[in-house]
């Protein structure tokens, strides 16, 4: 039971890491319909730019290299590499495809991935680099010595970051005049035009708010695996998470994670051994099929009616 | 000038179906077809051959394959590579495990294996559409990759899972040069291709087009959504395993089950994307460039720079370079290369008069 316990909420918490990735994909699909199949490179792309900063940093400004300045200094200015890259994407590949089908968009954004992918390893070079949160990745004591359940630190501060991430994404959408826009171009392009929404600064803003998601992503997912190039692959670990979860929401994802975390784990560690292990590859993508069977428009998807 | 239909008359209801209703067209796809399969194999370089027009036949057929599910019926896939792996393997299969398999026959059984696979991966766009389909088809590419290496039988208890193709044999024949392998897969591919075209003009292919365009409304004319989604599936399958087991037996000889990842799958859907969706033609244009550019970069980008550069540096330039021409593509023409040729073509038919 003991055991049982640990890999669920172990699954739980990596279940937080992929909803991390997939909050990104949401926030985009939401307000632009856009499937953007680069949002895994952007992961990649922004843990590589703050590790980079973080390296050049001290040497610029003369001080230590563990300060804390130096980490907010970092972060900022990845934060500020991710809004142009937002700005630019919306620039030089959206805007010239408005109104074009949605397969191709989805296919300029695998296009984009690669250009993504290769700035990002031309500016800071192919090197696995470890990143440093100060969190170690341990059980804690607590748990471990009263109850002989090992539940890392680590992740507990991840679901705590994406946790804190959700609400302020919640807090943006709800109160401020931006969210207001934001959720009106969602629900209706041309009703949001109609009444004066920028559409164009707001597909800016929201690609901006999407490369801050994947910083947040990348820098817990580069600080438990490294920053490595595998990280763009982490697309994919949330891809069922999105389906699962529906396209169009953000508890969608979260709770799609979770699941998907969760169900991952424990079919890795009860089913695995029989199949010969290593299915979790795809495990993740059949139980979502399988859930989309009953439920095709996912766990929180809006119900899509055809009309002739 | 020469590019003109005056004067050419139809007289009959089979003249007027034909595939090349002008006669130029005719003249000029028998030249093509001459060109391509008599001359290139005495003319053409092995490094021509083995590396580009080999491997750019196959791509058109997986291209083919792909472009019939997405570009004919509507149904995106992004595990076309995934078939192309269940047709590699089960020719393999095929031709170890029964004695004096024919090759032709082992390429038709493996088309139908992965048809049969396909159909079974084809069942849930019965309920799902659009993206959410195109993520459940990544079930079937994961999937059957990770069956294919923990299965030690599919690849005949290799440690590596990488198996090597049988010689391949028709009638006595061994096609063991570049040049016997080119024309072979020249007239498979030619031959499929035909096929496709015929289809995709028949009463088939009028189905999957209304059910690509507005799949509530041909039910309610009367179109049988089941048997047609999963006909889509199944000859869509039935062309990527076709390719793959080419891929396998006339291309790179041996095989991975890795080496169908999902990066080819892309690499496939680029090809239509870039070719044109819903193109027969385009499966084949697509399938050029993308399988040349590159080798064009490879060529290009040295030349440009000098050799002084690392090459992490120069793979890294030619992933920017090829992405930024995929979104360029899509920009300029979203309608890929197959509609340029189109446009070309409406253009020669009134030059030099244009009024």
């Amino acid at each position: 039971m003991q055991f049982f316990i640990e890999v669920l909420v172990g699954g739980l918490l990596s279940g937080v890491m992929y909803a991390l990735v997939a909050l990104g994909f949401v926030l985009i699909y939401k307000a632009s319909g856009v499937f953007n199949f680069a949002q895994g490179a952007m992961v990649f792309f922004a843990a590589l730019t703050f590790v980079g900063f973080q390296e050049v940093l001290p040497g610029w400004l003369g001080m230590a290299a563990d300060s804390s300045i130096v980490f907010w200094l970092a972060f900022l200015l990845a934060f500020l590499a991710m809004i142009v890259l937002g700005v630019a994407t919306e620039r030089i590949v959206l805007r010239p495809l408005v109104n074009q089908p949605h397969i191709t968009l989805f296919m300029a954004t695998i296009g984009l991935t690669y250009v993504i992918e290769g700035i990002a390893q031309m500016t800071w070079g192919a090197t696995v680099r470890g990143l440093d949160l100060g969190i170690v990745d341990e059980p804690i004591a607590w748990l471990m010595d009263n109850y002989e359940i090992g539940i890392s630190k680590f992740d507990l501060f991840a679901a705590g970051v994406a946790a804190s991430l959700v609400a302020l994404l919640a807090l943006l959408f709800q109160y401020t005049k931006v969210g207001r826009a934001l959720r009106a171009v969602a629900d209706d392009h041309q009703a949001a035009l109609s009444i004066g929404i920028p559409l164009q600064t707001i597909w800016r803003v929201v690609w901006a708010v999407a490369g801050f998601v994947a910083l947040v992503a990348g820098m817990i997912w580069g600080a438990r695996n490294g920053v490595q190039f595998a990280l763009t692959f982490t697309a994919l670990k949330a891809l069922p998470v999105l389906i699962l979860g529906g396209f169009t929401s953000v508890p969608g994802a979260i709770v799609g994670g979770l699941i998907i975390g969760a169900s991952e784990k424990l079919a890795e560690v009860y089913v695995g051994p029989f199949v010969g292990g290593g299915i979790e590859g795809w495990f993740p993508y059949m139980l979502a099929l399988a859930f989309l069977l009953v439920r095709p428009e996912g766990l929180f998807g809006e119900k899509h009616i055809d009309r002739v | 000038m020469l590019y003109r239909e005056a004067g050419q008359f139809k007289a009959s209801y089979a003249e007027d179906a034909q595939i090349f209703p002008i006669r130029q067209d005719r003249i000029g796809f028998w030249l093509l077809m001459l060109v391509f399969g008599v001359a290139v194999p005495f003319l053409a370089s092995e490094y021509w051959l083995k590396a580009i027009l080999i491997p750019v036949l196959i791509f058109s057929l997986a291209a083919l394959g792909l472009n019939i599910l997405t570009g004919y019926a509507g149904q995106l896939s992004l595990g076309s590579a995934a078939f192309m792996a269940v047709g590699a393997f089960a020719a393999y299969n095929f031709i170890l495990r029964i004695e004096g398999m024919p090759f032709l026959v082992a390429l038709v059984l493996a088309g139908l294996t992965a048809a049969a696979v396909g159909i079974l991966f084809g069942l849930p766009s019965l309920r799902i559409k659009g993206f959410y389909l195109a993520v459940a088809t990544l079930a079937a590419q994961f999937f059957i990759v990770w069956a294919l290496v923990k299965f030690p039988w599919f690849s005949n208890n290799s440690s590596s899972g990488v198996v090597t193709a049988q010689d391949v044999t028709i009638l006595g024949y061994t096609f063991a040069t570049p040049e016997a392998k080119y024309v072979l897969t020249f007239l498979i591919v030619a031959f499929m291709a035909l096929l496709a075209k015929n289809m995709v003009r028949s009463s088939t292919g009028r189905a999957w087009m209304a059910v690509r365009d507005m799949d509530v409304a041909a039910q309610v004319i009367g179109f049988r959504l089941m048997r047609t989604k999963l006909l889509a599936f199944a000859v869509s399958s039935f062309y990527c395993g076709v390719a793959g087991a080419l891929y396998a037996y006339t291309y790179i000889g041996t095989v991975e089950p890795e080496g169908f990842n999902l990066d080819l799958s892309f690499k496939i859907l680029f090809m239509i994307i870039i070719g044109g969706v819903g193109s027969i033609m385009g499966s084949f244009l697509g399938a050029a460039f993308i399988v040349l550019l590159p080798i064009f970069l490879d060529n290009f980008v040295p030349m440009i720079f000098g050799d002084s550069l690392g090459a992490g540096f120069v793979s890294n330039f030619q992933l920017i370079i090829f992405g930024g021409l995929i979104i360029f593509f899509l920009i300029v023409e979203p309608h890929g290369l197959a509609r340029l040729w189109q446009i070309a073509k409406e253009k020669l038919r009134l030059w030099p008069f244009p009024h």
